[in-house]
């Protein structure tokens, strides 16, 4: 009987050098570097300084996920990497190593879109997805809805954001109320302890004449300034600032707008599966408004536990096990990094 | 001993396969592309090229050399990550060696090796008989052409030297020469000595400012 195939994956988008190794849908290893310790103090990540760290850290991570795996690269089956999108910079890292990687040990390459291998790291958690299905991407640069057909072959996008990304206004709100970057835990935390219901923000892109030309789209620009007026009046007025109401308040905007237009993504295309990822989909409750949205009309929410929402190798090389078992055509050794990926594109 | 030799420090994207020997050093198959904006598409296909050319498989490789710049950091990153991820699959040692050494090398009397660091500034070294005595740098051309005049330079060889009036006739190499890099790693070849880490001749900081006042937290 012939296993199932040993794939390796490859991840250095943003700023985690990341390398998964799985055995179908079984995860082996999932080894990661991060360099955000290193962003922090500018309140965001710096391309350079993600790129710099990714080239330090490739071939240490590469030897832990073997390690962990207790494989060679003998043994692997197919190298995949994240082909993009993400900073340009840092993809390049990434993509080279894994060509050098395929090169030495003769193995397939398979370029594979970041946002895709968000999708189908759910199946090293809840196996094989029901296709068709609806995937909720949110993350520090994304936030998009999508229309998985066959994840092999390609997605088709439902909605963007038309300004900042989710995690983006989480990292915001958190500067302005004197949290930490990144700002999706403190807030997270703070918000345990507050009201959601304290103070009304707008959600975004919900209005009807919104609804129409933006159905799927999001927007998170307009509330992260309106957290920033009511902060300021506050301050004006000499009173002081409710961190966990503002952190409460904040965040069940997000993830309201968020749940409600997923759920009526999968209305409207008639889905009975919710794939939620991307380093958002760690927030707890983004997962509760979800599912008890999700929940009225019989669609089931899959969320992956929160270390394969962040990301990691292991979500590429789920992706490139499934292409792999699609008997997908290999990458060439020219694959280009594209920082614009579309999400109609699975494989580079 | 056969190596693979790269450097992406600058537009040549440079992969060779090189015979190390006892007392020589020959370049058996070589893939130069100029193209400053193609490095990671470009050096995969050519390392494997060269191999495919030379009749060698990846296992036959004693070591890996590769140019460790100064260089515009996202193609020299290329190179190095590439290096690093051949060494460390094969299990054998990389050596690094400075692309302008690869430059002066072999370079007669007192020679300015420059290299475009982009932003109007210049990647430099100044070498006496092959010698490197002042450098690695980046300086603005004005800057590169003083310095190099004070260290007794009378000539210049790389492609930043055509690109600026640097005072100084340009007349060797463009770019990193192949044989170069393989001979100023070949006695460590040679000698198996222990692998290196492949650092870069950043010779810059990163580009990032700290939130400006305005922006920090409304609370503090």
């Amino acid at each position: 009987m012939k296993s199932e195939p040993l794939v390796l994956g490859i991840e250095t988008s943003c700023d985690e050098t990341g390398v998964g190794i799985v055995r179908g849908h079984t995860l082996l290893a999932d080894a990661i570097a991060s360099s955000v310790d290193e962003h922090a103090r500018f309140g965001g990540v710096v391309p350079e300084v993600a790129s710099r760290a990714h080239l330090e850290a490739m071939v240490p991570t590469m030897q832990r996920a073997l390690d962990t795996a207790g494989v060679t690269l003998a043994d692997v089956d197919a190298i995949a990497v994240t082909a993009g999108p993400g900073l340009a910079g840092a993809l390049l890292v990434g993509v080279a190593a894994a060509k050098a990687y395929a090169v030495a040990a003769d193995k397939p390459l398979y370029g594979v879109n970041h946002l895709a291998a968000h999708v189908a790291v759910d199946t090293l958690e809840h196996g094989p997805l029901p296709e068709p299905a609806v995937a909720l991407l949110v993350s520090g640069g994304h936030s998009s809805l999508l229309l998985v057909d066959d994840l092999a072959s390609g997605v088709t996008p439902l909605g963007n954001t038309i300004d900042d990304a989710a995690g983006e206004a989480f990292d915001k709100v958190a500067r302005l109320l004197g949290l930490p970057f990144p700002g999706g835990p403190p807030i997270d935390r703070a918000a345990r302890e507050g009201d959601p219901a304290s103070i009304s923000f707008p959600r975004g892109l919900t209005g009807p004449r919104d609804l129409e030309r933006h159905r799927f789209d999001f927007s998170f620009s307009g509330l992260k300034t309106a957290v920033a007026r009511w902060v300021e009046a506050r301050q004006r007025a000499g009173e002081p600032v409710p961190v966990n109401d503002v952190a409460a308040s904040f965040q069940e905007a997000v993830c309201d707008v968020l749940a409600a237009k997923a759920v009526d993504a999968c209305r409207t295309s008639g889905v009975e599966t919710l794939v939620i990822g991307g380093g958002v989909a760690a927030n707890s409750r983004l997962r509760v408004v979800a599912e008890q949205r999700a929940a009225k009309y019989g669609i089931t929410v899959r969320v992956p536990r929160p270390k394969l929402c962040t990301d990691n190798g292991a979500m590429v090389a789920a992706l490139g096990s499934h292409l792999v078992a699609a008997g997908a055509q290999p990458s060439s050794l020219d694959l280009p990094a594209d920082s614009a990926m579309p999400l109609t594109v699975v494989t580079g | 001993m056969l190596v693979v030799v790269l450097d992406s420090a600058t537009p040549a994207v440079t992969a060779a396969v090189a015979a190390v020997r006892r007392d020589d050093v020959e370049i058996l198959t070589l893939r130069v592309s100029v193209d400053a904006r193609a490095h990671g598409e470009l050096l995969a296909p050519a390392i494997q090229g060269v191999l495919a050319d030379a009749g060698v498989k990846p296992g036959e490789l004693a070591a890996v050399v590769a140019g460790l710049g100064p260089g515009p950091f996202t193609g020299l990153r290329v190179g190095l990550v590439t290096a690093a991820a051949l060494g460390h699959s094969l299990g054998i040692p990389t050596y690094g060696v400075c692309s302008l050494d690869a430059l002066g090398w072999g370079q007669p009397g007192t020679v300015l090796a420059a290299t475009d660091a982009r932003r109007k500034e210049l990647y430099w070294a100044v070498y006496t008989d092959g010698e490197r005595i002042t450098g690695p740098a980046v300086d603005r051309p004005d800057e590169v052409a003083a310095r190099a005049a004070a260290a007794g330079a009378r000539r210049a060889v790389g492609e930043g030297a055509e690109k600026y009036e640097l005072g100084l006739a340009a007349d060797g190499p463009r770019y990193p020469v192949p044989e170069a890099l393989a001979a100023l790693a070949a006695d460590r070849v040679r000698d198996r000595a222990p692998g290196e880490p492949l650092t870069p001749l950043y010779l810059r900081r990163p580009d990032a400012t700290l939130p400006g006042q305005q922006r920090k937290s409304v609370l503090q």
